[in-house]
């Protein structure tokens, strides 16, 4: 058996059900764009593409209802068209050949994977407001609701997110929809080493000026689809005249760092989007580490990581996001020397977001977590998935 | 009597009260412990006084490790607790048990770090919320969430409640805005969550614990984001003369890609209620009030404010004032703010519901609730978070009247009914609690709720952890635990495959 495609809800519950009862483990999977991200793991892929469609989308109630097995990229057109979005700004990343990826809504949710604006707007969970999908009991049930203020029963809708698919497979969620802003810009200032542009970043954020996405670039090698200088970056969105007002007061604080550049809306727009779809992809050979810390450690994280000889790094969420690109043959692809970095520098989770499938099954690719921690996780899984059918292994050994 | 009833009190418990109390005594000092009948009155109620209970035994801990070791002690000995904050609850989540500890986190009262570079504070969860703020705006920061009694509620409680407030639209519930925490499990043992950073390492238990109602673990610590103050904020307040129009401005409003920091509305009755109060001017004869608080850069602030006006005036204002300075976007929220307390003095008792609906649904519900208002024989007073559809009716009682508080939770029960029959929720913010634990299989079936509990037993299996809320029905872990899918019964089905 390779795949398995159910077409309705009712086709899920029989499956996940049949495979209770075979002790088959299946592993959820929308267009698999994230399916080397992980443990590697062979279990038959559970294909939810059949799963699709909008359901519901009312633009002047804010909230959209799409089915897990929908392409991203449609719901952001049909959103799109009503000058609407989703505000924590899905990533696409590109594929190793430049191509952007088409991932699902149920992708997305089980990653909790979410853009530069996730610093202002929140991650993907938290624009969640309610799911509905069928557990590793075979029971199909819902969480949540569609209006943005409830707190009837656990917060399982917001709960399930990030949970790659090893709690239950989603099949619909709805989420909170925002308008689009009127106009963004983004101001630049060229050639900062890290501690410069860490404090560059964290001084606009003591501004009352409602910074939306904040990152710093340093130089590129020649692989790298960015500038070759590196940049700092501050993006102000919203109403024209806002955001021109807000612009003189970053600029003036800018100004201490270097000449300050303005990219207008569409070269604003683009620069992030790279940044969002990780520039020039996900790269063959390569390890490619998320790493999320304290804003103000990014300088010193960083200086800790000098024995690993980064091929690439790159800041965002005003530091609190590091991307790291490492030489796939390092024995371990650095996870030692970063875990004790963040540990030493105020805490925080790396997880491995691409690197070689042997290694992906030697190091630990999520953030390990301490006795407590992991035996509550653990507890949590077999209340929902008791017979570990829901793509075991892909988070934790055994989990 | 159609108040919700509370779990049989455990006989052997209360028979052992005397050893528990002993046992306590060992990890606490008697100061800091409530053995006799005088002084428990006071714990017996939460802010929903329509119910009250004294609690076995109230203890109050200063230290994660006293916390610790009450929880493993009464997990020992199959003791029940009920955590509490600062008592502010409006659904009984802090109701005591007759068999149960109450745990009150009021000592743990200190900020312990203010970091403004990374902008997060790190407090004790009996900080008061609006204490948050306090610690931090001489550097111009603020901690968003602003539930109505922030001046009162604690951190941990609005944690436990997932609590919003007035600016929720834009900024946020308690969920949105909380970074990290440190708990207690009912077995003693100490968890971190999350810190400094974004996003979760794993499993999201953060959002789990979040509007938990203190059902799954004791917070003992909690991180928030706080936030840059805007720089300027200015209110609309527009009077209407029929609901039906503010209800359709508030959706233009929307529709225009405004999302202002506040939008509440309030009805006829509560307008007058809160014009007799504070006295600052509401239009008495209007049939609906709508107060818009734009903020921000001043210059984005002006402008906006202009196209509400527009907005407000085509369909069809007969009011409209501007805020002019800071006073006078006060007033503006002055009759706002003490909507309760001026029901309060029109009524000898009321009760507060909180449903969200759609907002599209808003003039339909309002029509039925005057109808359900007829038909009970009890004024409604409405005032509601427009922006989010999270409705807060004031249904006005007199407890000494026989039977009228029942009648005023049955109207209540219909009321939340309607919000889920028109897509809404039972609750936008207050929580479930016992108030409206029975309502809970209204919005979700039998298989939903399983599900919940299931979370419950994942943190708490003995279910020792403030039990009788929020679940109409308690099922034991075991039972939750069993399969129902059985081997040889099913076959993978005809399903297209490639």
């Amino acid at each position: 058996m390779d795949a398995l495609r159910p077409m309705t809800e009712a086709d899920l519950v029989d499956i996940i059900a049949a495979a209770v009862a075979d002790r088959v483990p299946l592993a959820p999977t929308g267009q698999g764009t994230k399916a080397g991200i992980g443990r590697p793991v062979q279990h038959p892929r559970l294909e939810l593409g059949g799963l699709g469609g909008v359901t519901l989308y009312e633009p002047e109630e804010l909230v959209v209802s799409v089915r897990a097995g929908t392409p991203v990229d449609d719901v952001v057109a049909l959103l799109a068209a009503k000058n609407q979005e989703l505000a924590f700004e899905p990533p696409r990343w590109r594929t190793p050949d430049g191509r952007a990826s088409r991932g699902t809504i149920g992708g997305l949710v089980a990653a909790n994977l979410s853009g530069p604006r996730r610093f202002k707007a929140g991650a993907v969970r938290d624009h969640i407001l309610g799911v509905k999908g069928v557990s590793g009991r075979a029971e199909a049930f819902k969480a949540g609701g569609r209006v943005v203020k409830n707190v009837t029963g656990y917060d399982l809708a917001r709960g399930l997110a990030g949970s790659w698919g090893t709690l239950a497979v989603l099949t619909e969620v709805t989420f909170k929809v925002l308008p689009k802003a009127e106009t963004e810009m983004t101001l630049a200032v060229a050639g900062l080493g890290f501690a410069r542009a860490v404090e560059a970043l964290a001084g606009v954020l003591h501004l009352s000026v409602d910074v939306s996405s904040a990152a710093h670039l340093p130089a590129a090698g020649a692989e790298g689809s960015f500038a070759e200088e590196a940049r700092t970056l501050l993006r102000l969105e919203g109403f024209a005249a806002s955001v021109q007002a807000r612009a003189e007061v970053v600029a003036r604080h800018l100004s201490g760092f270097g000449p300050v550049e303005r990219l207008e809306a569409e070269a604003s727009g683009q620069i992030w989007a790279d940044i969002r779809d990780l520039g020039a992809g996900l790269a063959v050979g390569e390890a490619l580490w998320r790493v999320s810390i304290p804003p103000a450690a990014a300088a010193a994280f960083a200086d800790r990581l000098a024995g690993l000889e980064p091929r690439r790094m790159a800041f965002d969420w005003s530091g609190g996001l590091v991307w790291l690109r490492l030489d796939g043959a390092l024995p371990d692809l650095g996870a030692d020397v970063i875990r004790a970095a963040i540990a030493a520098t105020g805490g925080g989770h790396a997880t491995l977001i691409s690197g070689p499938a042997e290694a992906r099954g030697r190091i630990a690719v999520f953030e390990p977590q301490p006795p407590p921690l992991a035996a509550l996780s653990r507890r949590l899984k077999d209340q929902f998935d008791p017979a570990g059918i829901l793509n075991p292994g892909r988070m934790w050994a055994g989990v | 009597m159609t108040l919700v009833q509370m779990p049989v009190p455990d006989a052997a418990t209360l028979a052992h009260r005397d050893e528990i109390i002993a046992g306590l005594g060992r990890i606490l000092p008697k100061s800091r412990m409530v053995v006799d009948e005088r002084g428990l009155k006071p714990w017996e109620s939460d802010a929903l006084t329509a119910y009250a209970q004294l609690p076995l035994v109230v203890v109050l801990p200063e230290t994660t490790e006293e916390v610790s070791r009450i929880l493993a002690f009464c997990h020992a000995h199959d003791v029940k607790v009920v955590p509490r904050g600062a008592g502010t609850s409006l659904s009984g989540g802090a109701l005591p048990l007759a068999d149960g500890v109450l745990m009150s986190m009021m000592r743990f009262n200190r900020i312990l770090d203010i970091d403004f570079a990374n902008r997060a504070v790190v407090a004790q969860p009996g900080v008061t919320n609006l204490g948050l703020t306090r610690a931090v705006e001489h550097r111009g920061f603020y901690y968003a969430p602003d539930p109505s009694s922030q001046l009162a509620c604690s951190i941990g409680g609005n944690v436990a409640e997932n609590s919003g407030g007035v600016h929720s639209l834009k900024y946020g519930l308690t969920t949105n805005n909380v970074l990290g925490l440190e708990m207690v499990l009912m077995t003693g043992e100490v968890v971190r969550l999350g810190g400094k950073h974004l996003d979760s390492d794993g499993y999201d238990l953060l959002a789990l614990m979040t509007g938990s109602e203190g059902l799954l673990a004791v917070i003992t610590e909690v991180t928030v984001r706080i936030l840059k103050a805007p720089e300027t904020a200015r209110a609309v307040l527009v009077a209407f003369s029929s609901s039906d129009n503010a209800a359709d401005a508030v959706a233009d409003i929307i529709a225009a890609g405004i999302i202002p920091g506040g939008m509440e509305m309030m009805d006829h009755p509560a307008i007058n209620a809160a014009e007799d109060f504070v006295h600052v001017g509401y239009p008495r004869d209007a049939e609906a009030l709508l107060i818009v608080e734009l903020d921000g850069p001043p210059v984005e602030v002006d402008d906006l404010i202009a196209r509400v006006e527009a907005i407000v005036k085509a369909r069809g204002a007969v009011d409209c004032r501007i805020s002019t300075s800071d006073a006078e976007r006060l007033a503006f929220w002055a009759g706002r703010k003490a909507a309760f307390p001026a029901v309060g003095r029109i009524s000898p008792d009321y009760l507060c519901m909180d449903g969200t609906i759609p907002r599209k649904a808003i003039s339909e519900v309002l029509r039925r609730m005057r109808e359900l208002s007829a038909d009970y024989g009890l004024r409604v007073a409405n005032v509601f978070h427009a922006g989010d559809g999270n409705l807060h009716p004031l249904i006005l009682y007199d407890a000494n009247k026989p039977g009228e508080l029942e009648r005023a939770e049955a109207f209540g029960a219909d009321i939340l009914r309607l919000c889920v029959a028109v897509g809404g929720v039972l609750t936008g913010e207050h929580g479930v609690g016992v108030e409206k634990r029975d309502l809970m299989g209204t919005m979700f079936n039998e298989v939903d709720l399983a599900h919940q509990m299931r979370v419950k037993c994942a943190f708490d299996a003995k279910q020792l952890l403030n039990p009788g809320k929020m679940f109409p029905e308690l099922h034991r872990c075991a039972e939750l635990g069993r399969m129902r899918v059985h081997a040889g019964q099913l076959r993978f089905p005809d399903l297209p495959r490639f």
